[in-house]
């Protein structure tokens, strides 16, 4: 108690350090936010909940710490790791996922559960188990007298995650195949009726999430690094994001994914790391629980 | 037909003519030693670091003619199962080794929370285990009389960081209450036990404890807890959460240029922060059970420049031979010594050997006392100068000064 109170003084005495984890906690946040979109994408177009979301994650960071053992930029490997999960995806989707897309929720649940473990061991004997990271070799930059600091690999992560985000809800809103999976998540049926190949719009955004985790991935190893278990982690910081924000909102993903990266930060500062991942399972009851109190009120039909 | 038959009659009298013969010349029978390791989950990197010492060792003892008890020869040999870096399945998958594999004998998981989680098990069936790999202190209060283990207790790890930092401040005139510690740890009995150690030690000297986080096992952000030292500048960190946490503090040390003089961190070898991040890492003082410059031998494996030598042959993988390696094949060698002595297969008269064991070894020397501690291994402290890990305490094996304030260089 002494030392949260100490910790608050300490933010009040010297607001810099608010600037500080306000930064660290954007930088953060893009990163979680362009994971959850692919999340949301595919819960909401698929109706299936991913739980080897940050399994393929941890693939791309390891596709990203390959090449740069190999003397390539860790940089080139957002656009490497984000081809070789939509290759990856698309063999997931033909060899599990279309069987099971069909099927009630806890049959997608068991079937990515599965592939999520088969990832994990997957990397393990490919890679190791031991903690890597992959290093861009870019400078960090004081500010403040060097009471702020900010590594460049954050902001180019940052850039590269807003970019990307950016590039997909155009995707979404102007392309033909964006309006598609648009028009599948909102009625599969009407939109078969009307000539939409759903197959081909579940196979395609199922390939299109797999390569935004594999960019994600990719940010990850060079911002903090890899492990073939971590991946659980990132997931349900996922999920927590794409349950608060609902995933039908795919601003509100966005949102939410900087709000917990800063809600994070602030957290960990006051009330130490232990509290960090804590606060973000006390963010979503909060979440769920005012999500339930709206809903008392809207009549919905029994499914 | 009937030739063949009596062909084969033939046979198999000759086979059993020779069989009694052949199996006195060559074979030795097998001495089964069980052990749950962890071949996945976040333990995987040291289970794997302590599969290596185990498998060393058993290759050198029965390349050198196994173990002779009461004129019969064995081999050891380890049952292995995979815990997946949890308790509940290491204490599962014992309870199977000596149920239904029959295993009288154990050697210890990696790490404090899997030991403590198989300890009532071995008890329970009366097992002995000798584990070199679980360094947390209570481990040994709770009146276990099956367990036997050979490394410095956790306690120890970072308490001559706090000492060191004392020392300084009497140097520079000042009064070591002046001295303020910040300091973040895992959450698991092997770190808090590290933190009780520097808390103790802290109390002495009346230092200031500005921060005192803790790190949940799964998480690879701190930097909040970088935030905060920058904000309150400490003249001391101590950092401990295994692998993982070293490296992942590494990297964030040198996204916030943190400028701390002193600087001491657990389990530096396994997280390869020499190699990975070498400016970073300059200068940091990490605790080892065990380093190669150490003065120690015995007749099996040489000295520990020479165990050292022999364990980068057979694993060119690694650049700096992990303590965890080096104490897995040190618990192999103490059954060794343990059977040689009993001369008996005897779950209770090995025990009996084991309580008995004063061992030197290249490890150091191995001497149980009646809480199954070896009190006498001294944890040895090295600084990283210029990429190399060189020992800096306890004095009489210091091969180098420590080198203060460290030379960050970011």
């Amino acid at each position: 108690m002494e030392q949260v109170i100490g910790n608050i003084s300490v933010l009040a005495a010297m607001p810099i350090f608010n600037l500080g984890l306000l930064i660290d906690g954007l930088l953060v946040g893009s990163i979680f936010a362009l994971a959850a979109y692919g999340l949301a994408l595919v819960w909401g177009v698929m109706n299936v909940k991913n739980l080897a979301q940050g399994d393929f994650i941890m693939i791309g960071g390891y596709i990203t710490w390959t090449l740069g053992r190999m003397g390539i930029d860790p940089l080139l490997g957002v656009p490497v790791a984000m081809v070789v999960l939509w290759g990856i995806g698309w063999v997931l989707y033909r060899t599990v996922i279309s069987k099971v897309i069909t099927r009630d929720l806890f049959t997608s649940l068991l079937a990515t559960f599965g592939i999520a473990i088969v990832i994990q061991q997957g990397l393990n004997l490919a890679f190791g188990p031991d903690t890597q990271s992959a290093h861009a070799n870019l400078p960090t930059l004081s500010f403040a007298g060097g009471l702020i600091t900010i590594a460049t690999t954050r902001i180019v992560g940052f850039v590269l995650a807003i970019l990307l985000a950016i590039a997909v809800i155009l995707f979404m809103r102007k392309s033909r195949m964006g309006q598609a999976i648009r028009a599948t998540a909102q009625d599969s049926r009407a939109a078969r009726v009307l000539g939409i190949d759903t197959e081909k719009v579940y196979s395609f955004t199922f390939c299109l999430n797999a390569a935004i985790c594999g960019a994600a991935g990719a940010l990850v190893v060079m911002v903090w690094n890899v492990q073939p278990f971590l991946g659980t982690t990132y997931s349900i910081r996922l999920f927590v994001i794409v349950t608060a924000a609902g995933f039908g909102n795919l601003p509100g993903v966005i949102a939410a994914g900087f709000g917990m990266g800063v809600f994070e930060q602030f957290g960990g500062f006051v009330l130490g790391a232990e509290f960090q991942q804590a606060l973000i399972v006390l963010l979503l009851l909060a979440v769920l629980a005012v999500r339930q109190l709206q809903q008392r009120r809207v009549r919905q039909a029994v499914q | 037909m009937l030739n063949s038959a009596r062909f084969a009659a033939m046979l198999a009298t000759a086979a059993l003519a020779y069989a009694p013969i052949s199996a006195q010349a060559q074979a030795c029978e097998d001495l089964i030693l069980g052990a749950a390791l962890s071949a996945t989950g976040i333990y995987a990197a040291n289970g794997l670091n302590t599969q290596h010492g185990y498998e060393f060792a058993v290759k050198k003892i029965n390349d050198a003619g196994g173990i002779q008890i009461g004129g019969k020869c064995f081999h050891l040999k380890i049952k292995y199962y995979d815990d997946e870096s949890t308790p509940a399945r290491a204490a599962q998958l014992v309870e199977r080794l000596i149920d239904q594999d029959k295993v009288k004998f154990m050697l210890g998981p990696y790490g404090s929370p899997l030991t403590k989680a198989i300890l009532p098990v071995v008890e329970k069936y009366k097992i002995p285990l000798v584990q070199g790999e679980a360094a947390s202190r209570s481990l040994f209060t709770q009146g276990y009389k099956y367990q036997f283990g050979i490394v410095a207790t956790s306690e120890k790890y970072l308490t001559p960081v706090i000492d060191m930092a004392a020392a300084l401040a009497k140097k520079a005139g000042k009064d070591p209450s002046s001295v303020k510690v910040a300091m973040i740890y895992q959450d698991d009995a092997f770190s808090l036990d590290v933190r009780q150690g520097v808390i103790e030690q802290i109390k002495k000297y009346s230092m200031q404890t500005v921060i005192d986080d803790r790190m949940p096992k799964d998480l690879n952000d701190v930097t909040t807890f970088f935030t905060k030292v920058k904000a309150l500048q400490p003249d001391v960190l101590l950092i401990s959460g295994h692998e993982k946490g070293a490296a992942t503090a590494a990297r964030q040390m040198g996204e916030f240029k943190t400028a701390v003089p002193l600087i001491g961190v657990t389990h530096c070898e396994a997280a390869k922060i020499v190699s990975d991040f070498p400016k970073i890492a300059e200068g940091f003082v990490c605790p080892t059970q065990w380093d190669e410059t150490m003065k120690a031998s015995d007749p099996m494996f040489g000295s520990a420049a020479e165990y050292n030598k022999a364990m980068q042959a057979a694993h060119p993988e690694y650049k700096v031979v992990p303590y965890q390696t080096a104490q897995a094949t040190a618990a192999v060698y103490v059954w060794a010594d343990a059977f040689k002595r009993a001369q008996s297969l005897d779950p209770e008269k090995v025990r009996d050997a084991l309580t008995k064991t004063d061992l030197p070894t290249f490890y150091g020397g191995v001497k149980f006392a009646d809480d199954g501690s070896n009190p006498g291994k001294e944890i040895v402290m090295r600084q990283i100068q210029g990429g190399k890990y060189l020992v800096v305490s306890p004095a009489d094996v210091a091969v180098a000064p420590l080198i203060y304030p460290r030379d960050a260089n970011y």
